[in-house]
């Protein structure tokens, strides 16, 4: 098994946290092999940034993605720019408030991150939302160890609001899932 | 006082054994676990997580971090330091390599053990911050004047970075030299797992300090304690041995001895043959499916992640291709290439720069076999099929 995954966004949204949580959840708390690195603009805030995990079962020698099974997007820009390489078989999961422009000529998941964190009382945590959806759509990793590596990565006072952020993801992914087929 | 390493606090600090961490955090890691307890540096991006990681956590195991005004002062920081007792680093990148490469002759001239991560970016000059390169390797090994050897590591992973440091650190404190680890924004930037090394399993080496009778002390000779050993014991400031600390070129004593041949070639043939000599102690090498290889590349850090992954495109392809991985890249292991270059067609060494370490590689294989370059520059890895190309090529 080896997959490659991009998640991008704008600077801020935390598309580097959520990408060193999926890595860290496949390499620490399940026994793959993980690769997780990042590209991203000067400015802090804003410009498109993009964090790429590869998943392996095997030692992982080119260190980034060569054609991605999974796209993450949180943002219209880095949707825009970040898409050249995926395949006609590319999961593509987009929070449609976000990247209002989707239409690929093909479905694609569609997973309300932004709503569902401001839901949840703060928009900080969108980007914990979209590493449930993809925990649910991937199928890849055990969800109790992506939870783990979440409470793991996260401050610890906002713990709490990290898993439900990271429970309603997941669910928001299964019904993603069921939308599609 | 003299700092004193304390393994439980060192790993309270560093928390848990197994990590998804920086290759530029595991450079603090390993800094830690060896000892180190003094920081001078400056940040520099992809460089400034070193930093940044170890005026958090330095302080926290009872160690000392500076930021100075630059990188010269830095490095003089890290020399200082180490003349009064500590195991000492500084980060940087290329530009500030530059700068240091004065301190970096200064440190080599008074045997000052000492380790400087070069966390390498694309030059010349300001070049691309945060874009990985290996733009510094020949730098390393001749970029201060005059004659001396250099000591420097290549990791090609988290794991590296981190274990790496801590051989930098014994091999500069058993040499008394600086040591490098010349890692890249490649992996510096990347994150993978590493497994914290158990107490037992450390292998840590710390300089033999003076202790003979203080009035037959002499600072600039071979050992006084040890037989046959070119390394001169550490009169650590403040112990009450005398001594006298010079970038010129100096007596046995430490003065200033400018003006006499001999002086000069008995100071500068030993600092350079304590390490010379031990040459093939120094080895430090991978090797893959070399047993019956006509292609060999020979690469080093970042390099050889996706030329691993051509040498198996090509072995699936049926070509007898292998890959020797330098982990030390100076000295480089001349007798190793030498072998190489008698038992296979072609030498291939993809770098991230126009062809450096390609040259003392050549001069090892010494006309047995053909060595050819296989470039990559902008602050990108090779992609596996670039490397590729070159098993292809006639």
């Amino acid at each position: 098994m080896k997959k490659e995954i991009r998640i991008c966004g704008f600077g801020g949204q935390g598309v580097i946290l959520a990408g060193f949580i999926i890595g860290k959840a496949a390499s620490v708390f399940e026994n793959y092999h993980a690769v997780q690195s990042q590209s991203y603009g000067p400015e802090a805030r804003g410009g498109a940034a993009r964090s790429e995990i590869i998943i392996s079962d095997k030692k992982i020698g080119y260190p980034r993605p060569l054609s991605v099974d999974i796209l993450l997007a949180m943002s219209q820009e880095s949707f825009d720019s970040y898409r050249d390489d995926i395949r006609d078989d590319t999961v593509i999961v987009v929070d449609p408030d976000l990247v209002k422009k989707h239409e690929i000529g093909r479905p694609l998941y569609k997973v309300q991150a932004l709503k569902i964190a401001e839901e949840l009382g703060n928009k900080i945590v969108t980007n914990i939302v979209m590493v449930g959806a993809f925990t649910s759509i991937s199928g890849l990793l055990k969800p109790e160890a992506v939870k783990e590596s979440v409470i793991d990565s996260v401050p610890k006072r906002f713990t709490e609001l990290n898993i439900k952020a990271f429970e309603r993801g997941f669910e928001a992914g299964k019904n993603a899932l069921k939308d599609l087929r | 006082m003299k700092y004193k390493r304390d393994p439980k606090r060192i790993r309270q600090v560093l928390g848990k054994k197994v990590q998804f961490i920086l290759g530029d955090m595991a450079c603090v890691y390993g800094g830690l676990l060896a000892g180190c307890s003094f920081f001078g540096g400056y940040p520099i991006t992809p460089a400034s997580e070193v930093a940044e990681g170890m005026a958090r956590r330095l302080p926290r195991v009872g160690g000392t971090y500076i930021q100075m005004e630059d990188e010269i002062g830095s490095i003089a920081a890290v020399i200082g330091a180490a003349w009064g007792g500590a195991k000492s680093m500084t980060a940087t990148s290329g530009p500030g390599f530059s700068l240091m490469m004065e301190n970096y002759g200064f440190a080599a001239m008074t045997e000052t053990p000492c380790v400087i991560v070069n966390v390498q970016r694309t030059g010349p000059s300001t070049g691309q911050p945060t874009l990985g390169a290996q733009g510094d390797m020949m730098q390393a090994r001749w970029g201060t004047h005059g004659d001396f050897e250099a000591i420097a590591f290549a990791p090609s992973t988290v794991q590296e970075c981190m274990d790496f440091t801590i051989e930098a650190f014994n091999l500069s404190e058993k040499y008394r030299n600086p040591a490098l680890v010349m890692t890249d924004g490649e992996v510096g930037h990347l994150r993978e797992r590493i497994i914290i090394p158990e107490e037992k399993d450390l292998k840590l080496i710390d300089r033999v300090e003076a202790t003979i009778d203080k009035k037959k002390f002499i600072p600039f000779t071979n050992s006084q304690t040890r037989k046959n050993c070119k390394v001169p014991d550490f009169p650590t400031f403040g112990t009450g041995y005398r001594t006298y600390v010079t970038g010129l070129t100096h007596n046995e004593k430490g003065f200033p001895a400018t003006d006499k041949q001999p002086d000069h070639e008995r100071l500068v043939k030993r600092i350079t043959e304590k390490i010379i000599d031990d040459a093939d102690k120094l080895v430090s090498v991978e090797k893959f499916n070399l047993d019956d290889a006509e292609i060999a590349f020979v690469t080093y850090g970042a390099s050889a992640r996706p030329t691993e992954s051509a040498m198996e495109m090509g072995r699936k392809n049926g070509i007898k291709v292998g890959m020797l991985r330098l982990k030390i890249v100076w000295p480089v292991p001349e007798k190793e290439v030498h072998k190489l270059a008698k038992q296979v067609d072609k030498i291939i060494v993809p770098e991230m720069n126009l062809g450096q370490m390609v040259h003392p590689i050549r001069e090892a294989a010494n006309g047995n076999c053909e060595v050819i370059c296989a470039p990559k520059i902008g602050g990108e890895i090779h992609y596996p099929d670039e490397v590729y190309k070159y098993l292809e090529a006639k």
